[in-house]
């Protein structure tokens, strides 16, 4: 007699823990069978609350770490992905996509992730100034996280529209609270569980899972976080988003882009999350002494 | 020595003259490279709020008149701007930077006749940083590539502008001077309080021989600016203003492919501790808040004193207060000019009641104030808290809440805890200290050990509720630009 | 001889200053304009702060008197003028300054405690300026030891102070800081902090004889420190920049500084003067350039 399969409970995930739906909902999205991939929880705005919690706790801790160590720390999730490549695969094939597909969605996933881990700390870098003003000042620009980054993931890919829209909000010091593909969640669960297992704080990637058209606005209208990202939305969603977001004045970035397409990573997708901060400091000149003799 | 040398030396009033300039009784519209008569042929007084003396006649524009100057723009970015070589573009703005600077004067007096801000400032601070700002601006035209390598760069199209009253000049400038670097045209309404400079500003574009159209400036008030903001041919709006007013702008722009910046207000943290170079820091306070009347988005408004150099503090900014003098803005020697309108006044004198039914102490010095005009003595709030309305909304006038703070933490949680951020100020004489509390401080300007500085090249703008984008520097470039 | 100790555990903790802040406060200063009526008895007042003075090797009692008729006679072609405070010379040349100066309110002050560099020992500095004082020296210019300062000996530099301040008797102390050499505006109010609380009734800035001197930075960090003190006591410790201020424009900005820091109880020759030499003319200029409306040349104006 065949051995029977112990099956997946996916469950969504808040602060580093894994909790059940706080609304105890599950639905049941279908493979291209017509055949129920699994229960996923339907998560509530209860759950969306939470989450925000967790990421703007762990906000604080997570843009002062070195931009070094963060960038060690994506390299991980990078490195955990690439051991459980084949249960990625896997997933993405069960959700439909081809073998080939799949194999080069999980490669693109791993490497568009070490392309992230690479500018942690670089990006402020490139993008920083030292302004050479008028007055005895010295004077510079630099980059600083936004915050809690609100993402509403690319709704027809499972891992790649979903990789493509966290990195470079973590990359930058900001942490998230993600809503994942409502059809395609599979992916999402167990990149959460990637992210347990490589050295991410609690917090700074909170997931869930459910209907983006219910939690979506909460997040808009979250007054605690700081910024909305959205992927291939319809416009009437985005447009509704984008109203909500007004109030404490979100800022929020709609990507029209296909993120199978392997030059959809890039500096902008991190500056975008970036506030500029100016900051001016006097420069004593004593008696007129300069640096010549 | 004879008793009468040292009686009570005050300074005789010295008033800037005022017969070198040319103002006309009434003024257009400056659309296409011609002063147009507003469609409907209305018009609204200007004062000086100094006086409440009519200055001029101002265009009212219309929704009519506000197409038409885009379609002007439209048509000058398609058919003449879009298509000169930008080195060109440069030798344009450059030469508008310096027909300000040789006008300088003029324009100082004509904004302080307006805006009610002292010929000090107007003289001093205004006018040579929005010439500046052109003259920076000017050379990145033809070096757009530098500032974004990398990266796919085009202009945006006709931008939409709106501006404040409280740097009316400077606010245009910032606005002007990287959108036409950037290639793009504009169409820029000034408040209804100060429009004048910046029709001073239409006529030195005229005088400068850009191609009409290019710019085009439409005065008027609240609805002249909400038709610029839904006007389906603008590719761009820059707002600067109330966050009340940002936040309706940012909602009629949904839906809509325009690129938005938006500088707004602020309730900026001045914090100030034990081992500050005290009397610097006193000053800092006074440029602080009682800059421009305190109508500076980014004044610090908001004073934080550790407990143990409270009372010192205070009482050396008591002491400095008293050599404020309030009064007529055209005299050199003042300090205090007047408030830009008698809303604003109203607004103003809403708070100080506030703060008094809250039960805080006021003080303000001895000073004399003209009978005329519109006019509001610095004012300190003591013994302010945390949860006193006045220490949380923004005044926009000469109105300081004092609070005390113990620890380093404690001020940085007091000075984020705002919905605003858009600058800040610490005196402290530690250098760690400094950097710690710059990048924990959660705004989009950091004044340490100094206060409301501006400079063409340093990038100006807010975190949160201050509104988004930056404006000046290699950063405020951005904002006119499509980046791919 | 031991250098006896006196207060100088009361050298208070002095504040930090930012220089850039500084000039922007001097640049407000700057920007006062004095017109009129002020700009007239500004001048009149600068004219009676002034302590002419003539401190070089080369000086003899002829030049001397003639430095001292000018004290009492600014400009006789002009009615109202006022007589400058105190002439400054070299401790030999009192006896003949205050010969002159007999019947006038014109003080003589005296350098003193080996002028201009201070590098002698306390005994000698002591008897230069007992010396100075048994001539008839009103006022007594002494140099703090810049050399001490500049290695932390802030005691020593207090109790010599405090010393001379004893031997000084009835005469006014004015403690030359000689800004110039202390570089930092740190060290200038330490400085100056060091000299109020050592008992000085003057603090003043520099000798003369090194750049820079007197310059507004320097005049301002020293207002505060007497400001300051003055708050804490309720005493008024007076204030000399001398060098460097030639002209009526700069000397009427130095009145606004004093007017706005200390208030206008500062404002009479008692607290506050200009050590200069060239200035009185150029005031005199200014003044009869206001009454006549014709720009003036120093052929018209006596120079000593």
């Amino acid at each position: 007699m065949s051995r029977l399969e112990v099956l997946k409970t996916y469950k969504i995930f808040i602060g580093g823990q894994f909790p059940r739906t706080e609304s105890g909902r599950y639905y049941k999205p279908l493979d291209s069978k017509g055949k129920a991939l699994a229960n996923i929880c339907l998560s509530s705005r209860k759950d969306v609350r939470n989450a925000v919690v967790a990421a703007r706790k762990a906000f604080g801790p997570w843009s002062e770490r070195a931009a070094f160590n963060r960038g060690q720390i994506l390299y991980r999730i990078a490195e955990m992905l690439e051991g459980r490549q084949a249960q990625f695969v896997d997933e993405l094939m069960r959700q439909g996509s081809s073998k080939v597909a799949a194999t080069n969605e999980v490669n693109l996933s791993i490497d568009r992730i070490v392309y992230y881990a690479g500018w942690c700390d670089k990006y402020n870098q490139v993008l920083s100034s030292v302004n050479p003003v008028s007055s005895s000042h010295f004077n510079f620009s630099s980059l600083e996280p936004m915050g809690v980054v609100g993402v509403v993931a690319e709704q027809s890919t499972s891992l790649i529209g979903l990789v493509s829209l966290i990195l470079p909000a973590i990359c930058g010091g900001n942490s998230t609270v993600v809503l994942a593909s409502e059809k395609l969640p599979l992916c999402a669960v167990t990149f959460a569980e990637v992210i347990h297992s490589s050295d991410v704080p609690a917090g700074v990637i909170n997931i869930l899972t459910g209907s983006p058209e219910e939690m979506a606005a909460t997040l808009a209208s979250h007054m605690d976080v700081n910024a909305l990202i959205t992927s291939n939305l319809e416009t009437k969603l985005s447009n509704k988003l984008a109203l909500l977001s007004v109030d404490n004045l979100k800022r929020k970035f709609d990507y029209e882009e296909n993120w199978v397409e392997k030059d959809k990573q890039a500096l902008h997708y991190i500056s975008d999350l970036q506030e500029i901060k100016t900051t001016w400091h006097p420069i004593e000149n004593v008696g007129g002494a300069s640096s010549s003799y | 020595m004879k008793k009468e040398l040292n009686d009570n030396w005050d300074y005789s009033s010295s008033l800037e003259a005022i017969n070198h300039i040319q103002l006309k009784k009434k003024y257009n519209l400056f659309i296409d490279g011609k002063w147009i008569a507003p469609s409907k042929n209305t018009y609204f007084k200007t004062i000086n709020p100094a006086n409440e003396e009519t200055l001029a006649e101002i265009a009212s524009a219309s929704k009519e008149d506000v197409d038409l100057a885009v379609k002007a723009a439209r048509k000058a970015y398609t058919n003449v701007w879009s298509k000169m070589p930008a080195s060109e573009r440069a030798k344009y703005i450059y030469r508008i930077a310096r027909l300000m600077q040789e006008r300088a004067r003029e324009f100082a007096v004509i904004e302080s006749l307006e805006s009610g801000k002292t010929i000090r400032e107007s003289r001093d601070v205004d006018i040579p940083l929005a010439c500046n700002h052109f003259f920076y601006y000017a050379g990145w035209a033809d070096k757009l590539d530098y500032a974004f390598p990398n990266q796919k760069i085009e202009s945006l199209g006709v931008a939409g502008q709106i501006i404040p009253w409280n740097f009316p000049l400077l606010m245009a400038a910032w606005k002007i001077a990287p959108a036409l670097a950037a290639g793009n045209t504009v169409v820029l309404k000034p408040a209804e309080t100060t429009s004048l400079t910046a029709l001073k500003l239409a006529e030195i574009i005229e005088e400068s021989g850009l191609p009409p159209g290019v710019v085009n400036i439409v005065t008027g008030f609240g609805e002249t600016g909400a038709a610029i903001v839904n006007h389906p041919d603008i590719n761009k709006i820059a707002f600067t203003g109330s966050t009340a007013v940002g936040k309706i702008i940012q909602k009629a722009l949904v839906g809509t492919s325009k690129k938005v910046t938006l500088e707004l207000g602020g309730k900026s943290a001045n914090i100030i501790f034990e081992d500050a170079p005290i009397d610097q820091a006193v000053e800092g306070i006074v440029n602080g808040i009682f800059f421009n009347q305190g109508h500076v988005c980014c004044a610090g408004s908001r004073l934080y004193v550790q407990e143990g150099i409270a009372e010192k503090v205070i009482k050396k900014l008591k002491q400095r207060m008293e050599s404020l003098y309030v009064g007529d803005p055209l005299d050199k020697n003042t300090d205090i000019g007047a408030i830009n309108s008698k809303e604003q006044l109203q607004t103003i004198e809403k708070y100080l009641k506030i703060g008094l039914d809250e039960g805080t102490e006021m003080y303000q010095p001895k000073c004399t104030i003209p009978k005329k005009g519109f006019y509001c003595a610095p004012t300190l709030f003591l013994n302010v808290a945390q949860s006193s309305i006045i220490a949380q909304e923004e005044i926009f006038g000469p109105v300081l809440t004092i609070q005390t703070f113990r620890t380093v933490d404690e001020v940085i949680q007091k000075a984020n805890n705002s919905p605003f951020g858009l600058a800040a100020g610490v005196w402290t004489d530690k250098g760690s200290r400094i950097f710690n509390l710059t990048s924990k401080l959660r705004a989009g300007v950091i004044w340490a050990n100094c206060y409301n500085k501006f400079d063409p090249t340093s990038p100006f703008g807010g975190y949160k509720e201050s509104g988004f984008g930056r404006e000046g520097g290699l950063h405020g470039l951005s904002a006119y630009l499509k980046l791919s | 001889m031991e250098i006896k100790s006196y207060i100088s555990n009361k050298i208070p903790v002095s504040p930090s200053i930012d220089k850039v802040g500084v000039e922007e406060r001097i640049a407000r200063f700057q920007s006062r304009s004095i017109k009129n009526e002020a700009k007239k008895q500004g001048l009149n007042m600068v004219l009676s702060m002034i302590d002419l003075t003539t401190l070089e090797g080369k000086d003899t009692e002829g030049k001397v008197k003639q430095m001292c008729y000018k004290a009492k006679h600014l400009h006789d072609h002009f009615d109202g003028i006022p007589q400058v405070a105190a002439v400054c010379v070299y401790p030999s040349m009192v006896a003949i300054a205050k010969n002159e100066l007999r019947n006038s309110s014109v003080k003589v002050a005296s350098v003193a405690t080996g002028f201009p560099s201070g590098q002698t020992s306390l005994a000698l500095k002591l008897k230069d300026t007992k010396f100075a004082v048994e001539q008839g020296a009103d006022e007594i210019d002494m140099v703090i030891s810049r050399g001490k300062f500049l290695t932390g000996e802030f005691a020593y530099v207090f109790d010599e102070i405090a010393a001379v301040k004893e031997t000084c008797g009835k005469a006014r102390l004015k403690v030359i800081l000689e800004t110039g050499e202390l570089v930092t505006l740190d060290n200038v109010r330490k400085a100056s902090d060091i000299a109020i609380y050592a008992g000085a009734d003057f603090i003043k800035t520099s000798t003369g004889k090194i750049q820079p001197a007197a310059t507004m930075q320097v005049t301002y960090t020293m207002l505060m420190a007497i400001r300051d003190y003055y708050d804490e006591t309720g005493i008024m410790v007076g204030m000399k920049p001398a060098g460097g201020i030639s002209t009526a424009k700069l000397a009427l900005h130095n009145l606004v500084m004093v007017k706005e820091i200390l208030g206008t109880k500062w404002l009479s020759n008692e607290w506050f003067r200009f050590g200069a030499s060239s200035l009185a003319n150029d005031v005199l200029m200014q003044l009869v350039k206001i009454e006549t409306g014709v720009y003036q040349s120093n052929d018209y104006f006596s120079i000593d």
